[in-house]
């Protein structure tokens, strides 16, 4: 049980970066494999507030959240903008470049030796009705899912998040109504940075802040999304949350004799393996919808 | 009666393939106007240079003003375009889609507005939360008719909607497209390739040829000329 | 300009390349031989990859683990694993493990290309990934073959020629890194041949048809199975050959030199050198061995005025350099380095 507490932690920080991912091939297309070095940069961010000049834990937080809004916003109308009409394969180069030019960013700018962001949550356990988590577990579970919930108030009831969803669907037909898609779909980057950012403050504490800290967890996020169903938001959400899990059950087993060839190394593998079984069965994912190419 | 719509040599290009080779056509306000022609003529394009859709050069006035370029100047200005293929969000919900019509609004009157659509098509109220990908083509079609009543427009463009539809929906669409131009004045240009439904429910018509306006005149006129009887009519 | 005079001229340049390539040597350092010997592999790789995303357009991924196979198919088939007795069969000539790496790689593709049927795009692109990920892992599980983490060490063993003294050839005494720069880019000249003659037939036309539109494709006969899975293992032989080369060029694997940076590498070539297109390529292959060294200040980059060097000589700082030129470069070649040729082309013979 405790496992599946941590499981639904892990797979809260894979769900929200797994929604970021989402929210972008939804209105782009595109998967930004820049997401987790993005997020790294935010956490690096929240870090240099906290630790550099002494600001405390939420309105750093809060800041970090504004700048990576921003930041994603930027990115978007400076470096996906001037692409976005060509090909698939020249946007993903693109985030590639991304990718290595923030990693090599963060590196230069605070060295690639492993800082400690501190938790805003009590690193304490509570007993549960027989089952001891920890607190941060427990805390990061409810701002994940917080975060979640406002995001899908956001895209439901305001008038904003319609239009959002109508660009994911049509973009000609927005445009014809009047909305602003170009903006749009930069509001879609903006956010997706943002939820990139929770997933990155929360994942510092628990493995220590470093350059390389969000990419294990891109891969995961990747595979939750596509379990989940690329373009479905709920599934990305289910399927970080299940993946977690999972991942976390098949140690526990492991240490148990069952799955004993399973260590720790080939957690990242069996999660792909399982993800592949999936999508042979179902190749649109749990909530995808399958195109119908009668061929 | 003053022109609500004037085009004045306008032309629009795809990348290097030029569509539109200087259209000028007027639309009175209050009019029903047709647009013909055979496929590739350019009747759709010419809907989107209006609807700022495709990149074109030359004046387009609305009630006197000049149209600014781009898809926001024209649904602010009150130009609702029906696109071809319908054009609803399908992964959407009626009401929102309804809601999507109103975009450009700021005013509070969304929620009456959507009652008062109602009025024409009665059947959407009851449908509000349903997907409208569920719809059938000619209750799509319907919808996008009602999403573009939403934004309260001066000018309807509708492309080909009788496209896929079963003569009688085309029938009944049409009844009520004729409905919102005789009760509330609604000024329509209306592409389409079935030219004698077109021709029967408008004043005037253009028919088009590889991106240049042929011929021009009343209905009555074009439905007596030889040519278009023998081209669009069928006999 | 008419096909036929196309295809006089594309002839004549290849003669012309080729002739360049045999004697490019004899000009520059030994050193110099190693590194386009790398890019000759690196061609090799890009030139199967082509096939499949250039051309059949299916994105990969993983396709360092096809070269993965061939690095270690060769390593096993020369040297073995010294802990469990040596190479399998005894050891065997550097050269006649090439054909075998490009065989396995390729019937591993083809048996891959399979079960990727069912999948496209996005779905592809991350199985590719996957198998690319757990390659290494996978390594080091199968240790009795592979050697594990330390791997299989090819430096000195007498099936590696010229490894210790020079070889003679043709009368001409060759060093190491020469004899690796002719082996590879022998192997990549007859590699292009073959990519541009399996390509302007019947197969090349049927993986187009496959690109640009499945359903066409379908609806004029073409067997969708057939010629996917076909180019799977066409592509993974391609990079199988290559990793056989680049596990005699290291002179050893192990379980980190196919490293999943290895297959995303590959992808950048193949779309900066320009997909579908042959001739881009080679500047694809020059581009993904040298911008690392040239983001670093090295080479052609140390002709960079010197506070960019020292900026990018802090570590973080070559990478920063390497993403923003990747950029740069997607934003001023949309289709790569083959589309500017394409462009150039075009403009030259239009009819005035």
């Amino acid at each position: 049980m405790q496992q599946v507490v941590s499981g639904l932690a892990s797979g809260g920080i894979y769900a929200l970066l797994a929604l970021a991912l989402v929210i972008i091939h939804r209105s782009t297309g595109v998967i930004n494999f820049a997401q987790g070095e993005m997020a790294t940069l935010s956490a690096y961010i929240a870090w240099t507030l906290t630790a550099n000049h002494g600001w405390s834990y939420w309105p750093a937080f809060v800041a970090t959240l504004a700048l990576s809004f921003g930041g994603g916003v930027v990115t978007h109308r400076a470096v996906i903008r001037p692409v976005e009409r060509g090909s698939v394969l020249r946007i993903v180069i693109v985030t590639i470049g991304l990718l290595i030019a923030i990693n090599g960013f963060v590196v230069w700018q605070w060295s690639g030796e492993p800082q400690q962001l501190k938790s805003p949550f009590p690193s304490d356990t509570i007993d549960i009705g027989g089952v001891i988590v920890s607190v941060q577990d427990i805390g990061t579970i409810a701002v994940a899912l917080g975060i979640v919930f406002l995001l899908w108030l956001l895209f439901q009831f305001t008038k904003v998040g319609l239009a959002l969803r109508a660009v994911a669907v049509n973009p000609q037909e927005a445009r014809l109504v009047g909305v602003r898609v170009t903006w749009m779909l930069a509001l879609g980057w903006g956010l997706a940075a943002m939820l990139g950012a929770v997933a990155g403050m929360l994942t510092a504490p628990a493995v220590g802040l470093d350059p390389q800290m969000m990419q294990a967890i891109l891969i995961y996020a990747f595979a939750a999304a596509v379990l989940g169903g690329i373009d479905s938001p709920v599934g990305a959400v289910v399927g970080g949350l299940t993946l977690g899990v999972l991942l976390n059950m098949l140690s526990y087993l492991s240490q148990y004799g069952l799955f004993d060839w399973f260590t720790e190394e080939l957690r990242l593998p069996t999660a792909l393996l399982i993800i592949l079984v999936v999508l042979l069965v179902k190749p649109s994912g749990l909530f995808g919808r399958p195109e119908v190419k009668r061929v | 009666m003053k022109n609500l719509l004037e085009l004045d040599e306008v032309e629009a290009r795809y990348g290097p393939v030029q569509a539109l080779h200087g259209i000028s056509l007027t639309v009175g306000d209050g009019e029903v106007v047709a647009v013909l022609g055979a496929n590739g003529a350019g009747k759709t394009t010419t809907l989107r240079a209006i609807s700022g859709t495709v990149s074109r050069s030359g004046a387009i006035e609305l009630d006197g003003k000049q149209l600014r370029a781009g898809p926001e100047a024209a649904a602010r200005a009150g130009i609702a375009h029906v696109p071809e293929g319908r054009g609803t969000f399908v992964d959407l919900t009626v009401n929102e889609n309804l809601r999507l019509g109103a975009y450009t609004r700021r005013d509070r009157g969304v929620k009456a507005d959507i009652e008062r659509v109602a009025e024409y098509f009665p059947w959407l109220t009851d449908r509000g939360d349903q997907r409208a990908g569920t719809l059938s083509g000619g209750e799509q079609q319907m919808l996008a008719l009602a999403r573009a009543l939403m934004s309260r427009p001066r000018l309807l463009l509708l492309d080909e909607p009788s496209l896929g539809l079963a003569p009688m929906v085309v029938r009944e669409f049409f009844r009520v497209v004729r409905e919102l131009n005789e009760k509330e004045g609604l000024t329509v240009l209306v592409v389409e390739q079935d030219a004698r439904i077109a021709l029967s429910i408008s004043r005037r018509a253009y028919v088009l040829e590889v991106g240049r306006v042929a011929l021009a005149g009343t209905s009555d006129e074009l439905r007596g000329d030889e040519s278009v009887r023998r081209s669009y009519l069928g006999y | 300009m008419n096909p036929r005079t196309t295809r006089i001229v594309g002839f004549v340049a290849f003669a012309a390349f080729a002739v360049f390539v045999a004697v490019f040597p004899s000009f520059v350092s030994d050193f110099k031989a190693q590194q386009y010997a790398y890019v000759g592999i690196y061609l090799i790789a890009l030139l199967g990859l082509n096939i499949l995303t250039g051309y059949t357009g299916q994105i990969s991924l993983g396709h360092g683990a096809f070269m993965a196979i061939g690095g270690y198919t060769t390593a096993i088939l020369m040297a073995g694993n010294e802990q469990f007795g040596g190479p399998v069969g005894g050891g065997l000539k550097d050269v006649w493990t090439i054909p075998f790496a490009g065989l396995v790689a390729g019937l591993v593709g083809l048996a891959f290309g399979l079960p990727a049927l069912r999948l496209s795009g996005l779905y592809l692109a991350l199985a590719t990934f996957a198998i690319a990920v757990a390659m290494p892992s996978a390594v080091k599980r199968f240790d009795e073959f592979s050697g594990g983490s330390s791997g299989i060490n090819l430096f000195g063993i007498p099936e590696l020629t010229a490894s210790i003294t020079n070889v003679e050839i043709l009368g001409k005494s060759l060093t190491f890194n020469d004899w690796l720069y002719y082996l590879s880019w022998s192997i990549a000249l007859v590699g292009m041949a073959v990519a541009w003659f399996i390509l302007r037939g019947r197969t090349g036309r049927a993986f187009r048809a496959v690109r640009d539109s499945e359903t066409a494709a379908v609806s004029s006969g073409v067997s969708l199975a057939r010629y996917k899975t076909l180019a799977f293992g066409i592509s993974a032989a391609y990079a199988g050959v290559a990793g056989g080369l680049f596990a005699i060029a290291n002179t050893f694997v192990n379980p980190d030199t196919f490293p999943i940076l290895l297959s995303i590498f590959l992808l950048i070539g193949v779309v900066v050198g320009g997909l579908g297109g042959l001739s881009g390529l080679v500047f694809g292959a020059i581009f993904i061995y040298f911008l690392p060294l040239w983001a670093q200040g090295t080479d052609l980059g140390s002709h960079l005025p010197n506070f960019i060097i020292e900026e990018t000589n802090k570590p973080g700082g070559p990478a920063i350099v390497y993403g923003v030129v990747l950029i740069l470069v997607m934003f001023f070649l949309p289709n790569g380095v083959g589309g500017l040729f394409r462009r150039i082309g075009q403009l030259l013979t239009r009819r005035r």
